[in-house]
């Protein structure tokens, strides 16, 4: 009983230099079994090189991690064997058959025959990859080449798979249906960690983090990222309010005393606002402006707002300390 | 659990995979070098014969039309044409439509019949200097001769020395016997670094490289995967080479065609083992390219392929020590030429294989520090 309760990855003051830069910076952060584990952050954060760390391509400056039970800095070969791993641009080999793709991924893990054999029928049967079996990994659409990638890391039934960006470039009917096979995958226990930049995406998650110019800045299930202080700072109320003329709006809506922060979504917008407003006398506000409000109405910050909050209070910090 | 050569196996299955996939550029490496081959078989000759000569016979009278024939059934020279003066002689030199110019000087004849001392001017262009080497050695040795023959004419006592050279292993002097077994080193390099250098670089530019060292496989077993079917291509190759060699060009190998396949195994593993090397430096297949060009030009040059080694600066002698190629023409050499056995050969083929086994750690070790950071 005791291994069910320990986590999937425990991470602990990881930091990476490169020379003089400081790619990783004491992060810290813990993925239980079975989670679905979102990674978030901008281009150039961090994100690749915390993946590499975790599965022992990179050594680390400092910190601690154990994967699976395993010490990255000693037993990196006992972690590569439990885990999967799927790419940004898939790393297929275009001109082997979808079968032959299994068989070397197998064959590289030690699979015997008989149990290659037998997995990948189990990956075949999972991922409808039956009518191209023969084919030739170059002749596949993105979203089957997403999903032998996927069958590929997952042949070894490993119990943590690391998904790199695994839905760039492919159609939203693959897309979703690879959320559906991973929440599937996920019920039986077995534990992702993704990286990926939709947002909605990141909502589908068990537990997200933000890293943000090396450091972590937000961790936690969505819905307690939602409630975060900064994100949702006391006195203060979300709401959203759509109107047929939204760009005029946004103009003099960012106008009025006590809205602080205003941005446009479709035929709404989002806004911030001091709570000594309640929606009638917001909507007053606006009518006083000359905008036709069709409704107005409070909203939960999304993941989006959550990260934009701490992006921007971040970013105000490190200004400050400059000064 | 440990052990270093893991995924050996998979690696050499894929690869031959690849190989059987892309059938076009194994056959355009396997004729390339078989055309090379033919091309310079057949072009090179590194006997000097039939230099083109032009002639000023001021004399014109008997001795000196003996003299000419006797240069023109040298086999060097080529009398191609007969000038009436000097400026004329030099024109045709400086022009370049001849090499050689020969002067006999109007009292020629008087003065062998005087016994007074006859010369003869001989100006040779010395731009190919293997050309002007030959030109004096020919030209001295016809008029020692001739004045040898002059001196003893009178008596019948024989030449008091007579040097009797006899050429081993090579003699009729043919290039192709010299030229083809040294060749056959050069184009091996082909489809051994070459090949195996694209293919890694390959799985760096579709990203599959990093997808492997998030596998369990080990560096070594990755990388003898990946070299063991470019060395089956690589013998294959040798074989095609050393049948063209013996059957179209006539070259008779005198030792033991199987001591020369075995002894082959460490030059393909050195350069196999190069290309492993390049491509953990190289980015892109045409970088790749531009520094398996850099290896082949020592191999050209300094292995003794087509300059001796023991004439080159003392620094570029002991530098042509670090070139595998060097070694292994020696072998090739040996062993088709001269007949050689494994009691001569044995220790260029331990370079060979030493050499080998740290240009791959090497790699191996650059794969394990470099290449998955980058």
């Amino acid at each position: 009983m005791t291994s069910s309760t320990k986590p999937s990855i425990s991470a602990q003051h990881l930091v990476r230099r490169f020379g003089h830069f400081t790619a990783v910076n004491d992060v810290s952060f813990r993925v239980e079994k079975g989670e679905i584990f979102g990674f978030l952050g901008p281009n150039g954060s961090g994100k690749t090189t915390v993946i590499k760390m975790l599965t022992g391509l990179l050594p680390l400056s400092g910190g601690h991690a154990e994967v699976e039970g395993f010490d990255v800095s000693k037993d990196a070969e006992a972690v590569r064997e439990n885990i999967g791993y799927m790419s940004q641009n898939f790393s297929l080999y275009t001109d082997l058959t979808v079968s032959e793709n299994l068989t070397f991924y197998g064959r590289i893990y030690g699979l015997s025959n008989d149990h290659l054999r037998k997995r990948m029928d189990e990956i075949i049967e999972l991922n409808g990859l039956g009518p191209y079996i023969h084919r030739l990994a170059s002749q596949l659409s993105g979203g089957w080449k997403q999903r032998l990638a996927l069958g590929c890391a997952m042949l070894h039934e490993p119990k943590l798979v690391f998904l790199d960006e695994p839905t760039a470039g492919i159609d939203p009917v693959a897309r979703r249906q690879l959320w559906d096979l991973l929440f599937d995958l996920s019920g039986h226990g077995i534990t992702f960690f993704v990286t990926t930049h939709y947002m909605d995406e990141a909502e589908r998650c068990s537990h997200v983090a933000y890293i943000y110019f090396g450091q972590l800045i937000a961790d936690g299930t969505p819905d307690s990222l939602r409630e975060l202080p900064d994100v949702q700072p006391a006195g203060t109320l979300r709401i959203e309010i759509t109107t047929p003329q939204v760009t005029r709006a946004l103009r003099l809506a960012r106008e009025i005393p006590g809205v602080r922060n205003a941005t446009i979504y479709g035929q709404s917008i989002h806004a911030l606002v001091d709570d000594h407003y309640d929606l009638n006398g917001l909507r007053e506000e606006l009518l006083k402006r000359n905008i036709v409000v069709a409704e107005i109405r409070p909203l939960a910050p999304s993941l989006e707002d959550v990260f934009v909050e701490l992006t921007s209070k971040r970013q105000a910090e490190q200004e400050a300390a400059r000064e | 659990m440990s052990n270093v050569f893991r995924g050996f196996s998979a690696v050499f299955y894929k690869e031959s995979l690849h190989i059987r996939r892309d059938f076009s550029t194994l056959f355009f490496s396997l004729i390339i070098p078989i055309l090379q081959m033919f091309l310079l078989g057949y072009a090179i000759d590194t006997n000097i014969r039939q230099i083109n000569t032009v002639v000023y016979n001021a004399d014109g009278r008997q001795q000196s039309r003996e003299l000419l024939d006797r240069l023109k059934n040298s086999d060097t020279f080529h009398l191609i044409r007969y000038v009436n003066n000097d400026r004329d002689l030099n024109d045709a030199i400086i022009s370049g439509r001849c090499r050689v110019g020969i002067k006999i000087p109007v009292d020629y004849s008087d003065r062998l019949l005087h016994q007074t001392g006859a010369q003869v001017l001989v100006l040779i262009d010395g731009s190919d200097s293997s050309v002007a080497g030959q030109a004096i050695n020919v030209t001295t040795a016809i008029g020692l001769d001739e004045s040898l023959r002059r001196v003893l004419a009178s008596s019948d006592a024989p030449f008091p020395v007579e040097m009797r050279p006899k050429i081993l292993f090579n003699p009729d002097s043919r290039s192709p016997n010299f030229f083809l077994p040294g060749l056959v080193a050069v184009l091996l390099l082909n489809v051994t670094t070459f090949l195996t250098a694209f293919s890694i670089v390959r799985e760096k530019e579709r990203g599959t490289l990093e997808q492997l060292f998030v596998t369990p496989v080990r560096p070594m077993g990755l990388l003898l995967g990946k070299l063991l079917p470019y060395l089956v291509i690589g013998f294959f190759e040798l074989s095609m080479l050393l049948v063209a060699m013996r059957f179209l060009f006539g070259v008779p190998i005198h030792g033991s065609v199987i001591l020369l396949a075995f002894l082959s195994l460490p030059y393909l593993f050195v350069s196999l083992s190069l290309g492993i090397l390049i491509s953990s430096k190289a980015t892109s297949q045409a970088h790749a390219m531009q520094l398996a060009f850099l290896t082949i030009l020592p191999s050209i040059f300094f292995s003794g392929y087509i300059f001796p080694r023991e004439t080159m600066p003392k620094f570029f002698y002991y530098l042509s020590y670090l070139v595998p190629a060097a070694y292994y023409i020696n072998i090739t050499r040996g062993i088709i030429l001269r007949g050689a056995g494994w009691v001569h050969l044995w220790s260029d083929a331990l370079i060979l294989f030493l050499m080998g086994a740290a240009l791959l750690i090497i790699a191996a070790r650059r794969f394990h520090n470099k290449v998955i950071m980058a």
